[in-house]
Parts: C-alpha cells; sequence; structure tokens
C-alpha cells in the first residue's frame, strides 16, 4: 500500500465543500433510487414468503397462473382428503382446508381507485392450517353466514370496508364482522367469507380453486407429489409447498420491479458519474502546484493516484450511506397495488435486507472508481517540474 | 454579441462542459425513458374510443353474464352493435409466454373495433372455421406463426388441451392500437363447455357495445344496467375509456413510484449542471471583478452566467432527445412485445423533457450568480483557484 497524503485529502475537502457537497447529493439520489426500488422488490417477495409455512401444502390445477385461474372438482377434494400425509389435530379432524377464491372489485380510499380484492372462501380450520392469521379486531364469522372478516390492508386501504358496514357480493348484503392480521403477509389484504356461503353465492357446485393442508411431516412433501402423479384422478393438479406457491406467485411482479428499477438506475448513474468527474478533473486542475509539491516531498506517482482515487471513492460511500440512510425512512410505508399473477391487490412494505445494503454499497464504489479513475491517472502522470511552474 | 459570448465561454473548458453535455443527456435519456413506459401504460386509455361501452359482470370482471343479454342490450336505443368477449388465458408454450387470448363472436367482433384491420378474404376464411383464430400482427411475427399453422394451447381457466389454426393475422390502425392479441371462436369454447362442464356453458365475459352517438354514452349505460338490476348478474356499463382507466388505477402505486424515479433524475440533471456552473463561476471570480469595475451590473452577470447555463443544459437535452431514441428502441427490443403491446415515444415526452432542461438550466445558475453577485469587487480580485 502506497503512502497516501490523508492529511491532505481531509483539507482540500473543507476548501471545496460545496461542490463536494453537491457531487455527494447526485450519488446519493442515485443509491436512493437503486435502494428504493429495491426494497419494493424484497416487500413483494416478503409479504408472499411470509404468508407460507414448510409444513404446509398448496394444491392447484397444472398450469393455473394464480389461485383464481386454479379449479379443483369437489371429487378431487375428496380423493385428496384421503392422502395419510395429511395431519390431524387432537380431535381427529383432517388439517385441510379447501378454498374458493375470486376476485370482487372495491374502491381505494385514496384516490378512489378500483381494484380487485381476493375473496376466500374458509372455514376454521383454514386458521388452524394458517396459524399466523388471527382475528385482531372484532369477531370471526359464524360458520354459515353471510358474515366476513377483511385483513388490516384491506380494512385500511378501501372504503366501505369498517367493522358493521356491508359490502355487496355477487347480489347480497355481507356484513364485515371482524378485521385479521397475519403478520404482515399477503392474507392482510384479503376477505374471508364462509365457503359453503360463497361457493352458493357465486354459484361454484361443489368447485374450489385450491386446497391447502398441513402435512404430518416436512419430508412428506416427495410421497405426497408421488401420489399426485400416480393417481389418474389427481394427475392434473399439482401440490407445492406453500413456500414455493407463494414465492410464484410474487415473481412476475418483484422480476419486473427490480428489472425496471435496476435498467434505470444504470442509466443515470452515469449522470452522477460524470458529476463526479468532473469534480474530479477540476480538483486535479486546481490542485496542480499542490500535486507538483507532493511530489517534491517525495510522494510517489501512485500515491498521488490513490490519493485522488480514494477521495473519489469517499465521496461515492458517503454518498451512497446518505441514499441509504434516506431509503431505510421508506421502511415505514407500505404501498399497495395489483400482483400481476393473482390479478388482485397486494400491499407490501418497503423493505431492506443486509443483501440490499451491500448491493447498494458495492453500487457506490462502482461509482466512485468510475468517477476518479480518469482524473487520478491525469494527476499520477503531470510531472513535477510542469505541476510546480503552473501558473 | 452575447451569445457569441456564452458559447465562447461555455466553451472554455471543453472537457469540462463534454462531460457536462454527456451527464445531462444521459439523465434526460433515462427521464424520457420512464416517461414514455408510462404513456405507454396509459396509451390503452388514449386510444380507447368514445363511442364504445363495455358492460361486466357488477361484482368483478372475473366473473361472466348469461350470453342471453346480447339480445336484450341490442334492443336498447341508440345501440349499434353488440359483440362479446370472453378471457381465456390458457398456456401457449410456457407460463412466460404471456399475451391476451380470448374468445370472441368471430360475426361481429371487427365490426366493433375496427382498429383491428383485417383483409376480407382472411376474416372469411375465419368465420368458416370452428377452430379458426385471429392473431394480431405482433404475436405472429414473435412466434413466426403464419396462416393455416396450428397453435396448442394447455387451458387453464377452461381446462383441456386446445387446438387452433391461425386463419387470419390483423393489423393494428395506429402504432398505439395493441397489435399482441388473439381471438378465437367463442362458439368453439361454449361446446366444449356444454359437454364438459354444462354450468359454464351458455356465458359470455362481457360485452363491447358500440352505440350510434357518443353523447348517449351515459343514458344507453344507465339503460343497460337498469336491464338487469337485481338479477343474479347484475351489469355494469361505462365507457371503453373508463373500463381501461379502472384497470389503470389498480397500477397506480406503481405507476406513482416511477414518476418519483423521473423527479430524482431531474434532481441529479440539476446537481450535474450546477456543479459546473459553480467551479466556472469560482475560476473566473477575479474576471467577474474586472466586469464589475467597468461597470456592468448585477443584471449583466445574471445573464451572463444563467445564459450560459441554459446553453449547456439545452445542448444536453438535444443529446438527451438522442438517447431517448435510443433508449426507447433498446428498451422496446429488449423487452417481450406483450409486456408493454404499444411502446412509442410521445411528443409530450420529448416537449418535458426540453422544459425540464431550461428550467433545470435556469435554477442552475442561481447559486454561481448569487455568489458572484454578492462578492465585493476586491474579494473578487483577491480570489485564487
Amino acid at each position: 500500500m502506497p503512502a497516501v497524503p490523508f492529511q491532505y485529502m481531509l483539507g482540500s475537502f473543507k476548501r471545496r465543500r460545496l461542490t463536494m457537497i453537491i457531487t455527494m447529493g447526485g450519488f446519493a439520489l442515485v443509491i436512493f433510487v437503486y435502494t428504493a426500488v429495491l426494497m419494493m422488490s424484497h416487500g413483494v417477495e416478503k409479504t408472499l414468503a411470509t404468508g407460507g409455512s414448510e409444513q404446509n401444502v398448496v394444491v392447484s390445477r397444472k398450469s393455473s397462473q394464480g389461485e383464481i385461474s386454479s379449479i379443483i372438482d369437489g371429487d378431487a377434494v375428496n380423493v385428496i382428503l384421503t392422502l395419510p400425509q395429511i395431519a390431524k389435530d387432537a380431535n381427529g379432524r383432517t388439517l385441510a382446508t379447501a378454498e374458493p377464491v375470486v376476485v370482487i372489485n372495491l374502491y381505494k380510499k385514496d384516490d378512489g381507485g378500483m381494484s380487485n380484492v381476493t375473496i376466500r372462501g374458509v372455514d376454521e380450520t383454514a386458521f388452524k392450517v394458517r396459524a399466523h392469521v388471527k382475528i385482531t379486531d372484532g369477531k370471526m364469522f359464524a360458520p354459515g353466514s353471510r358474515d366476513i372478516v377483511v385483513g388490516k390492508a384491506v380494512n385500511s386501504g378501501f372504503a366501505g370496508t369498517s367493522i358493521g358496514e356491508r359490502i355487496k357480493i355477487a347480489n347480497d348484503y355481507w356484513t364485515i364482522v371482524g378485521v385479521m392480521s397475519a403478520e404482515g403477509s399477503a392474507f392482510e389484504s384479503e376477505i374471508w367469507g364462509d365457503s359453503k356461503q360463497l361457493q352458493a353465492a357465486f354459484n361454484r357446485q361443489n368447485t374450489i380453486s385450491t386446497m391447502t393442508f398441513r402435512m404430518t411431516d416436512q419430508a412428506s412433501i416427495d410421497e405426497i407429489k408421488k401420489a399426485f402423479e400416480s393417481d389418474r384422478r389427481l394427475v392434473q393438479y399439482e401440490p407445492k409447498t406453500e413456500i414455493k406457491f407463494y414465492k410464484e406467485q410474487s415473481e412476475l411482479l418483484a422480476a419486473f420491479l427490480k428489472a425496471l428499477g435496476t435498467a434505470v438506475t444504470f442509466i443515470f448513474s452515469f449522470g452522477a458519474i460524470i458529476g463526479a468527474v468532473i469534480t474530479m478533473y477540476t480538483a486535479v486542475a486546481n490542485r496542480t502546484t499542490e500535486i507538483g509539491t507532493l511530489r517534491a516531498l517525495g510522494f510517489r506517482r501512485r500515491s498521488v493516484l490513490f490519493s485522488f482515487l480514494i477521495e473519489s471513492v469517499f465521496l461515492a460511500l458517503i454518498g451512497g450511506a446518505g441514499g441509504v440512510a434516506l431509503a431505510a425512512f421508506l421502511q415505514f410505508f407500505s404501498i399497495s397495488t395489483i400482483n400481476f399473477n393473482s390479478f388482485a391487490e397486494l400491499s407490501f412494505a418497503f423493505s431492506l435486507s443486509p443483501e440490499i445494503i451491500i448491493n447498494a454499497m458495492f453500487f457506490s464504489v462502482f461509482m466512485g472508481v468510475f468517477g476518479g479513475f480518469f482524473p487520478s491517472i491525469r494527476a499520477a502522470r503531470l510531472k513535477i517540474v510542469d505541476a510546480l511552474r503552473n501558473e | 454579441m452575447i451569445v457569441k459570448l456564452l458559447i465562447k465561454n461555455s466553451l472554455r473548458h471543453k472537457l469540462r462542459t463534454t462531460l457536462t453535455v454527456l451527464g445531462i443527456g444521459v439523465a434526460v435519456g433515462a427521464f424520457g425513458l420512464l416517461r414514455t413506459v408510462i404513456t405507454s401504460w396509459y396509451a390503452s386509455v388514449e386510444v380507447a374510443a368514445a363511442d364504445r361501452l363495455i358492460a361486466r359482470q357488477a361484482v368483478s370482471f372475473i366473473f361472466p353474464l348469461p350470453y342471453a343479454y346480447r339480445d336484450k342490450i341490442e334492443k336498447v336505443p341508440g345501440v349499434e352493435k353488440v359483440t362479446y368477449l370472453n378471457w381465456f388465458q390458457g398456456v401457449y408454450i410456457d407460463k412466460d409466454q404471456f399475451f391476451p387470448r380470448m374468445a370472441c363472436d368471430a360475426n361481429t367482433l371487427f365490426d366493433v373495433y375496427p382498429e383491428f384491420i383485417v383483409s376480407k378474404e382472411e376474416l372469411e376464411a375465419f368465420k368458416k372455421e370452428r377452430n379458426a383464430c385471429v392473431l394480431g400482427q405482433d404475436i405472429a411475427n414473435k412466434y413466426g406463426l403464419k396462416i393455416g399453422d396450428m397453435m396448442n394451447i394447455d387451458g387453464d381457466i377452461y381446462p383441456g388441451q386446445w387446438q387452433f389454426v391461425v386463419r387470419a393475422i390483423y393489423k393494428p390502425r395506429t402504432p398505439t392500437v395493441d397489435g399482441t392479441q388473439m381471438f378465437f371462436h367463442w362458439e368453439y369454447l361454449d361446446e366444449r363447455m356444454k359437454q364438459d362442464a354444462p354450468v359454464r356453458a351458455g356465458q359470455v365475459g362481457w360485452y363491447a357495445v358500440k352505440i350510434k352517438n357518443p353523447d348517449d354514452a351515459a343514458m344507453i349505460s344507465e339503460q343497460i344496467d337498469a336491464l338487469f338490476a337485481n338479477s343474479s348478474s347484475e351489469t355494469k356499463t361505462e365507457t371503453e375509456k373508463a373500463f381501461q382507466n379502472s384497470f389503470l388505477k389498480a397500477y397506480s402505486a406503481i405507476i406513482t413510484a416511477i414518476n418519483i424515479m423521473a423527479i430524482l433524475i431531474i434532481g441529479v440533471i440539476l446537481l450535474v449542471l450546477a456543479n459546473t456552473m459553480i467551479m466556472s463561476a469560482r475560476e473566473r471570480s477575479s474576471e467577474y471583478a474586472v466586469m464589475k469595475t467597468l461597470g456592468f451590473t448585477g443584471k449583466h452577470l445574471f445573464g451572463l452566467v444563467t445564459g450560459e447555463s441554459i446553453l449547456i443544459g439545452i445542448i444536453g437535452g438535444v443529446a438527451g432527445y438522442f438517447l431517448t431514441i435510443f433508449f426507447v428502441n433498446g428498451f422496446s427490443a429488449v423487452v417481450p412485445k406483450n409486456y408493454f403491446p404499444v411502446f412509442v415515444l410521445e411528443d409530450i415526452t420529448m416537449i418535458q423533457e426540453f422544459g425540464f432542461a431550461i428550467i433545470v438550466g435556469l435554477i442552475a445558475g442561481i447559486i454561481p450568480v448569487y455568489h458572484t453577485i454578492k462578492t465585493s469587487i476586491i474579494d473578487g480580485f483577491r480570489h485564487i483557484g
């Protein structure tokens, strides 16, 4: 490691405060956008992933892209229920829930826009299979009634969804009796009602959309898959662990956000890099005499090179850290949009992860190195005599 | 004279000015790309015909309406033509090959949607064959499908294997019309349903209604909805524009996020330009002091500095305009056509680009101008480096 004139670097920071701050500001903006986009994408994945358990299996029709395009008929449900790998509760009842899933239109509170909200038909077993879903306000709907409970995100994001209000679904009014929370997962963006009532209301006879059950043992997923493949009555359906199922549901939206965001940040990061190049070139030009002095004092060419390069990376890192810090505040916000896969509203929070921070910092260093590279080379190439003679 | 001085001044540091122009250009290009993503998203609303209504199931778009509604809607005064469609989806090749696949009424579809242009012979051939389909030009090109080719689709909403033969290819009338859709005979779907799932037979997804006078849209919509009020499938009828808009509203969070990104990009442009101008002004402190001594006032200096700043901003804007074209072309080449059926750079985006370049130029000049005017002549002369 060559000797680097750190003292000198700090001194020059102080003298050129304004341009330094502006350059860092440029880096900060780029990193802010980059981080925010990754946080959105991660938020989508996290929201859908926390809904799933390794212990649970979701059965859907092969090649269906979301729950609403999946159809399982009642006979197949009865066959699935006979699988020995399905866990039972203390009373000997199978921990399986067969659910009709549809979407209905509700109006958003903020801009009055209309969006699709998932409505899922369940019975009390659904709360046992998904233990993280709890009624936090009001009460659970009574079996066989036309009462419903709404997820927290629905309750806060859509008009007319408070307890006691009624929603018109399939030509009948359904009363909201409770609000449920589900540890921030996608179920908070759903409405749950009695499955038999919903089947009847939507004229679904005995068909359902998906079925979810608890396995006796996590390892039995392979046996279950085999059972589905070998049974003629089940071959058109596909069992997946809940984790995997929900991960697939997040793929399109998360990938879209990531691709668009990353592409755009890369393009406009060049703006910030060029800003840094300008700052550094000017720094080199303004300090020509000083560079000559440093060289005359015995600092090597590479010391000068490193000094300028480090200065640039330092600027980028501080700017980048500022950008990440700013983006971290976004964690207090959640946004809600249509998920491409399920075709229904999904509310998710911006979510920061160590991986995102590391990515953002690497990106900062990359911008700093690129911004400082050519000016540093110019500084290192200066001849002592010429530099000292400057002006 | 002044312009000459501005040009001379901006050329004093050729490398710096070039870099600044480049920096602004790239950022303006990114801004243009983002804005194009948004305008493309709205393209479907822009092309929506004013004389077309969409009648769908009131609870949600995903529920069907009885086929029997057709005759009743047709009898509503002011209605010219009724056609109906049914979202089919299915999987073609694999799950990632997404483009709209719909069942339609072959006899009326192209009367209600004149923006899809099909030759007479192809249309006749399509009408005659039960399992024939019409493809949008973009989709036909993408998959190399020609008239007479077979398409195998694995049904999801409508289970089973489906086989279609391409009998017609439609061309979009203007570049903003979606050329990525596939239509086939509703009867083909309905017959299968009668056999496999009788409860699902005799149903259509939604009705598209062409009306004689666009001014009657609200009245006709009300009349249609009144026909089916309190039935098991109530309808909700609205203009196609309102219908498309409600779809887009659902994505408003993403659109807002993209808009915020676009604004932040303008922030980056501002920082780059302001940085350059501050540096220039600092280097020229003693020159400005000379000018002040000669009697030039703050007004003159203001013109000199912001003029240069705006000049560089505009040149950056021009560079950005060409880069936008480059980015937009690159983007539409890389991104599958079906994500954005329409991806065209709109005039408004270009106007915005230049508008922001000029505004940014003006703002970027403010800090250095303020400094220059504030600095006393003595301090100006004393300044070094």
